[in-house]
C-alpha cells in the first residue's frame, strides 16, 4: 500500500504508561531524536512520587509530554495530538487532555480484565472495544505480544523481554514521524555496552516497532514536521538540572576556584549531585552530606577555604538550611544555594512543580537577613543563571539564592550553546598575604566602595582572624554587643545587597510593547507560557508587553519605571501570589494575579483567557 | 598524606610561646571555669609543636566551649550549634593542608550535633575534635545535658532528669572513630600529652575532656580530679603497659574472658605481667574499656576506675580528603583535564544553517 506523508506545523505527544514501563526514557529518547531534526521543542515529564506505585493503577501512571514544531515552541502544550497509552490506567488518566480527533496509540495487552479493573474501568466495558473512543483515531497494537514474538530467540528472561516494549513504541513513532532510529541505537549501544543481550534485544524491538509502522496497512500516512526557523548556530538538547551542572563547572573554570558541592539527596534536585559527581576531572568535589544542614555547613567551610561553594536542595531542604544560610550572611562568604522548588508545604508534592518558595528565599531566615535571590526561567537559562549566581556570590561576598523548579529541572529544550572562550571570566580577589612587620592589624570586615569585605582564606600568611555568627564590630569583625554597631551592621548588610542593583543589567522586555495596557510580569518557569500568550495577544492587536525577572533581590533598578508604563500589571505564578506580594510591598502599586497551584504548569489557554478578561474590562 | 608536619616548623622563626597563640580578645569565661586550663594547654602544645598560626583553623559550634576560637590567634570560625564538624569537613576537603581543630561541648557535639559528630568520625577526615564535657548546659544557664547523670535535678528537670546519659567514648567507637581518648582539665600535663597525640594521629581524633563548670555543675568530676580520690577512681592508660591504678599502683585490671576484674597485686598475688596490657590498636579491648563508665559515687564493690588516655588509635583507614583528592586525580588520569567546550556541547549536537 502506498503511504503518504502529512506535514504538520506542531505536534504534541504524551507518552503514558505504568511507572515501570520506561516512559521517561522513551520520552527523552524521542526528544533527543526530535532535536536532531531541527524542530523547536519543549518537554514536560510528569511522574508519581513512588518509584513503583502498584502496577496498573491510576496513581502509578507516569507521563512525558513533548511539543515540537516548525515554529518557536515555548511550552510543552496545553493538550496533545497523540496519546501513547501503555495500559488502561494511562488512558484513563490522560484522555481528558487529548485533542478531539487526536490519536491514541494503545497497547492492547494493557487492556485485559485485570488492567481494566485496576484502572477502575468496568471490566466488561473495554474502552478500546466500546464506542467511548469514537472521535479519536485509535491505533491498537498488541505491543507486549509483538515484543515477546520479536524476542522469541533471545536468551533474556521473560521479565527482561517485557521491559523492552517501550522500544517498540519508540520505533513505531519514529516511523510515524519520518525519523531514523540511529540516535537511539547509538544510545543503546553506549548504555548497554556491558550487557550485549539487553542491548541487542532493545535494538531488535526498536527496529520491529519501526518496521511494524512501515509494513502494516493500518496507517495511511506518516507525519512530518519541518525544521523551525531558529537562529543559526550549533545546538544541543538541555535539561534544567543538567544546565546547572554545566553552568557551575563553567563558573568554576571562569573564576579559577575549585567547585565544592555539598548536598543531600532530594527530589527534584538530586540530579545536580549526580551530574557534578561525574565530572571530577574538572576538579569538582562533591560531598553527599549526612543531612541538609551538614550539606550547607560543609559548603560554608569550603567557601571559607576559598572554594566556589554550592549547596543544592528543594523546599524542605531549604527550610532546614535556614540557620546556616543566616550564618553565611553574617560571615559574608560567597555561597550559591540552589532551590529546585517542588510542591509544598512540608513534603508536599515531591515530583510536581511549584514556585512557592519565593517568600522563603526572600525572607525565610531569623533576624534581618538579606540575601540576593535570582531565578532561572528555562532549562537552558539555568546555565547562565548558575554562572551569574557564582559571579554575584564571589564578587559581592554573599550567599546567593538561585531558584529553579521541578518543571525546569526535568524538562528539555534545544540550546544554542556558547563557546567557552566567549564566556566572560569571573574576577575574584583574595586578600593578599601580609608581611610580619606590618603594624596595622588586619581588618577582616573593612569594606570597599561596593560595601564588600575581603576574602581572607585560612593558610594565607598574616591574615589570621576569627569569624562567627555573633554580631561583629564594623571593620575589626570582633564580637560586639554595642547597640549602635548592631544597627549599623544590619543596615550595611542590607545596603550591600541593595547595591548589587548597580552591578546587574536593567530589566528588558522579553517581547511586546514598550508601554501599553498590560505588562505580564513573571519569574521562573512561567516564561514559556507567558511568552506564548503575549505573542498571541499581540497578534490579536492588544497593547501588551512581557517582562521576566531574573533578579528578584535586588530588583533591577529600572523595574518601577518600566511597570509604570502600563495600565495594568498581571503576575502569573504557580503559587498563591508571592511575587505579587513582594511587588506590592516594595513599590506600593497594585497588580493583578493569576495563580494556579496544582503541581503543573499554567496552560496557555487559561492564562490567555484571564489576560483577555482583564484587558477587555 | 595531608598536613601533619608533626615537627611543626615555623621556618626558622624564633621559638613561639603559648601566649603567641592568644588573640587580643578578653577571655570571657566565668572565673574558675575549666575552659581556662584547656585553652592554656592547647596554646602551650601549639607553641611546643611550632605550629604556624596561619595554617591552623579552629572551628566551633555554639556553647561556652565554642567561644574558644575567639581567644586563639589563628584562623577560626564560631559557627552554629552542633555543626562545626560539617564546616570543618568542607574546609578540610577544600584545603587538606590546613591544621584543623574542632571545639565542641557535650550539648553541641552530642545533642544538637550528634549526627554530624557521628558522620565526621566515620568519614575520618584528618581533623581533631576536642569535646569539652561538663555534663551541663552552661551558656543557657543550667539545664541537663546528654551526658548528665540520670535523675539530675536541674532548671529544666526539677524532679530529676529521665534521659539515660550518653557515654561519649562508646558513641565515638560505635561510629568507628579511628582515635578515641579522654583527658581532664585538672591534669594539665596529661591533657597536653593527649592534645599532642591528637595532632599526631592521621585521621579524625576525638578527645573527650572532662571540664568543670563551677557555676552550674561544680564538682561533677571531682571524684576523678581530687588528689584524695583520684588514685582509686582513675586509670591512666599507656600503650604496652599493664592497667594499674590506686595509691602506689597497688591495684590492677585483669581480663577474665571478656570480663574486667580489679585485683590487688599484693593481696591477690599477681605480678604486673598478669594484668591486662593496654593495646591501643585493639578495638575489642577498647570497647570494653569504654564501658568502664560507672558512677563512682553509686557503684558497688566491683567498681572499675574511669580510664584516661588513648583508648584506641588506628591508622588503617585512609583519610577522607586523601581519597577525595585521589579520585580527582584518577578522574583526570582517565578522562583528562576537563575540556569545557566538550562539556558544554555534550554528546549530541546539530547545526542550524
Amino acid at each position: 500500500m502506498h503511504k503518504t506523508t502529512e506535514v504538520r506545523e506542531e505536534v504534541t505527544i504524551k507518552f503514558a504508561g505504568d511507572s515501570g514501563d520506561g516512559m521517561q526514557l522513551t520520552g527523552s529518547l524521542f526528544t533527543d531524536n526530535t532535536a536532531l531534526t531541527g524542530t523547536d521543542l519543549s518537554t514536560f515529564p510528569d511522574f508519581p512520587a513512588e518509584i513503583r506505585a502498584p502496577q496498573g493503577t491510576l496513581p502509578g501512571v507516569s507521563g512525558f509530554q513533548l511539543q515540537f514544531g516548525s515554529r518557536q515552541v515555548f511550552t510543552p502544550g496545553d493538550s496533545y495530538d497523540v496519546l501513547v497509552a501503555m495500559n488502561a490506567a494511562a488512558l484513563k488518566v490522560n484522555l481528558n487532555r487529548l485533542e478531539p480527533g487526536g490519536a491514541i496509540i494503545a497497547n492492547t495487552d494493557g487492556f485485559d480484565k485485570k488492567n481494566l479493573r485496576l484502572a477502575n474501568y468496568d471490566t466488561n466495558a473495554n474502552p478500546l472495544e466500546d464506542d467511548s473512543l469514537d472521535g479519536y483515531e485509535v491505533i491498537e497494537i498488541p505491543i507486549t505480544k509483538l515484543t515477546r514474538e520479536t524476542l522469541k530467540d533471545s536468551p533474556l528472561g521473560s521479565k527482561d523481554k517485557d521491559r523492552c516494549k517501550n522500544m517498540f513504541v519508540l520505533g513505531f513513532l519514529y516511523w510515524r514521524y519520518n525519523r531514523t532510529p540511529e540516535s537511539t541505537i547509538a544510545f543503546l549501544k553506549r548504555k548497554f555496552r556491558k550487557k550485549p543481550d539487553i542491548m541487542e534485544a532493545n535494538i531488535e524491538v526498536l527496529k520491529a516497532g519501526y518496521h511494524y509502522g512501515e509494513n502494516t496497512d493500518t496507517f495511511a500516512h506518516s507525519i512530518k514536521v519541518a525544521p523551525a526557523p531558529m537562529e543559526k548556530g550549533t545546538y544541543r538538547n538541555i535539561m534544567g538540572n543538567q544546565a546547572l551542572v554545566i553552568g557551575l563547572i563553567t563558573a568554576s573554570r571562569k573564576s579559577g576556584l575549585p567547585l565544592f558541592y555539598g548536598s543531600y539527596p532530594i527530589t527534584p534536585a538530586s540530579d545536580i549531585l549526580h551530574g557534578l559527581s561525574r565530572h571530577k576531572n574538572f576538579s569538582v568535589r562533591t560531598f553527599q552530606a549526612e543531612d541538609e544542614i551538614a550539606a550547607i555547613c560543609a559548603a560554608i567551610g569550603a567557601a571559607y577555604g576559598g572554594s566556589l561553594a554550592v549547596t543544592g536542595t528543594s523546599g524542605p531542604g531549604l527550610a532546614l538550611k535556614g540557620e546556616a544560610a543566616g550564618l553565611a550572611v553574617m560571615l559574608e562568604l560567597p555561597l550559591v544555594i540552589i532551590d529546585v522548588q517542588r510542591g509544598g508545604p512540608s513534603t508536599g508534592l515531591p515530583t510536581k512543580t511549584e514556585q512557592s518558595d519565593l517568600l522563603m528565599a526572600y525572607y525565610g531566615r531569623n533576624g534581618e537577613c538579606p540575601m540576593p535571590v535570582i531565578a532561572s526561567h528555562s532549562p537552558a537559562d539555568c546555565f547562565e543563571v548558575a554562572i551569574e549566581a557564582a559571579r554575584l556570590a564571589t564578587q559581592h561576598m554573599t550567599p546567593v539564592l538561585l531558584l529553579s523548579d521541578g518543571y525546569i529541572a526535568n524538562s528539555a529544550e534545544p540550546w544554542r550553546f556558547p563557546r567557552a572562550a566567549d564566556i566572560a571570566p569571573i574576577e575574584v580577589n583574595f586578600e593578599s598575604p601580609r608581611k610580619s612587620d606590618e603594624t596595622e592589624p588586619f581588618m577582616p570586615y573593612r569594606r570597599d566602595e561596593r560595601l564588600v569585605r575581603g576574602w581572607a582564606v585560612p593558610g594565607t600568611p598574616g591574615l589570621a582572624h576569627r569569624v562567627g555568627g555573633l554580631e561583629k564590630e564594623a571593620n575589626t569583625g570582633n564580637v560586639s554587643y554595642d547597640p549602635a554597631n548592631h544597627e549599623y551592621m544590619i543596615k550595611i548588610r542590607e545596603a550591600k545587597v541593595e547595591k548589587i542593583a548597580e552591578h546587574i543589567p536593567e530589566q528588558e522586555l522579553v517581547c511586546g510593547k514598550e508601554k501599553g495596557d498590560m505588562l505580564l510580569l513573571g519569574w521562573g518557569s512561567t516564561y514559556g507560557v507567558m511568552r506564548s500568550v503575549t505573542r498571541e495577544l499581540l497578534a490579536e492587536g492588544y497593547e501588551v508587553g512581557h517582562a521576566h525577572l531574573r533578579y528578584i533581590r535586588p530588583f533591577p533598578r529600572n523595574l518601577q519605571t518600566l511597570m509604570k508604563r502600563y495600565k495594568k500589571i498581571l503576575i502569573p505564578e504557580i503559587n498563591n501570589g508571592q511575587l505579587s506580594r513582594i511587588i506590592r510591598d516594595r513599590f506600593l502599586i497594585d497588580v493583578y494575579q493569576y495563580n494556579k497551584i496544582q503541581g503543573v504548569p499554567i496552560t496557555k489557554s487559561e492564562l490567555k483567557d484571564h489576560a483577555k478578561m482583564l484587558l477587555d474590562n | 598524606m595531608t598536613s601533619k608536619n608533626i615537627s611543626g616548623g615555623n621556618n626558622g622563626k624564633s621559638q613561639l610561646k603559648g601566649k603567641d597563640f592568644a588573640s587580643d580578645q578578653e577571655v570571657r569565661w566565668c572565673p574558675g571555669c575549666g575552659d581556662y586550663s584547656i585553652l592554656k594547654q592547647v596554646q602551650t602544645v601549639f607553641a611546643q609543636l611550632e605550629f604556624n598560626k596561619d595554617e591552623v583553623a579552629i572551628i566551633s559550634g555554639i556553647g561556652c566551649s565554642s567561644r574558644f576560637p575567639y581567644y586563639m590567634e589563628t584562623y577560626g570560625m564560631h559557627s552554629i550549634h552542633g555543626r562545626a564538624p560539617a564546616v570543618a569537613s568542607g574546609l578540610k576537603a577544600t584545603n587538606p593542608d590546613l591544621n584543623i581543630w574542632v571545639i565542641t561541648g557535650d550539648g553541641d557535639g552530642l545533642s544538637i550535633g550528634g549526627n554530624h559528630l557521628l558522620h565526621a568520625l566515620r568519614r575520618n577526615f584528618n581533623i581533631n575534635i576536642l569535646l569539652f564535657n561538663n555534663q551541663i548546659y552552661g551558656l543557657t544557664k543550667g539545664q541537663y545535658s546528654p551526658t548528665s547523670e540520670l535523675n539530675k535535678p536541674t532548671k529544666s528537670t526539677p524532679m530529676g532528669s529521665l534521659d539515660h546519659p550518653i557515654n561519649p567514648l562508646a558513641f565515638a567507637l560505635g561510629a568507628d572513630g579511628t582515635f578515641i581518648a579522654r583527658a581532664m582539665d585538672r591534669d594539665p600535663k596529661h591533657l597536653q600529652a593527649m592534645i599532642r597525640r591528637c595532632h599526631e594521629h592521621q585521621g579524625t581524633s576525638f578527645l573527650e575532656i572532662y571540664q568543670n563548670c563551677n557555676i552550674f555543675n561544680d564538682g561533677a568530676f571531682f571524684t576523678f580530679t581530687d588528689k584524695d580520690t583520684k588514685p582509686d577512681t582513675t586509670l591512666f592508660l599507656e600503650h604496652g603497659q599493664p592497667l594499674r591504678f590506686g595509691e602506689g599502683n597497688e591495684k590492677g585490671i585483669r581480663l577474665d574472658g571478656l570480663r574486667p576484674r580489679v585485683v590487688d597485686l599484693k593481696e591477690d598475688g599477681f605480678s604486673p605481667d598478669d594484668l591486662w596490657i593496654h593495646d591501643e590498636t585493639d578495638l575489642c579491648k577498647a570497647q570494653i574499656l569504654a564501658r568502664f563508665f560507672e558512677d563512682p559515687t553509686t557503684a558497688g564493690e566491683d567498681f572499675l576506675p574511669r580510664p584516661f588516655g588513648v583508648f584506641y588509635a588506628s591508622e588503617h583507614r585512609p583519610c577522607y580528603e586523601d581519597q577525595l583528592h585521589e579520585q580527582l586525580k584518577v578522574a583526570q588520569g582517565q578522562m583528562g583535564e576537563g575540556d569545557l567546550d566538550q562539556l558544554i556541547a555534550g554528546s549530541q549536537t546539530w547545526e542550524i544553517e
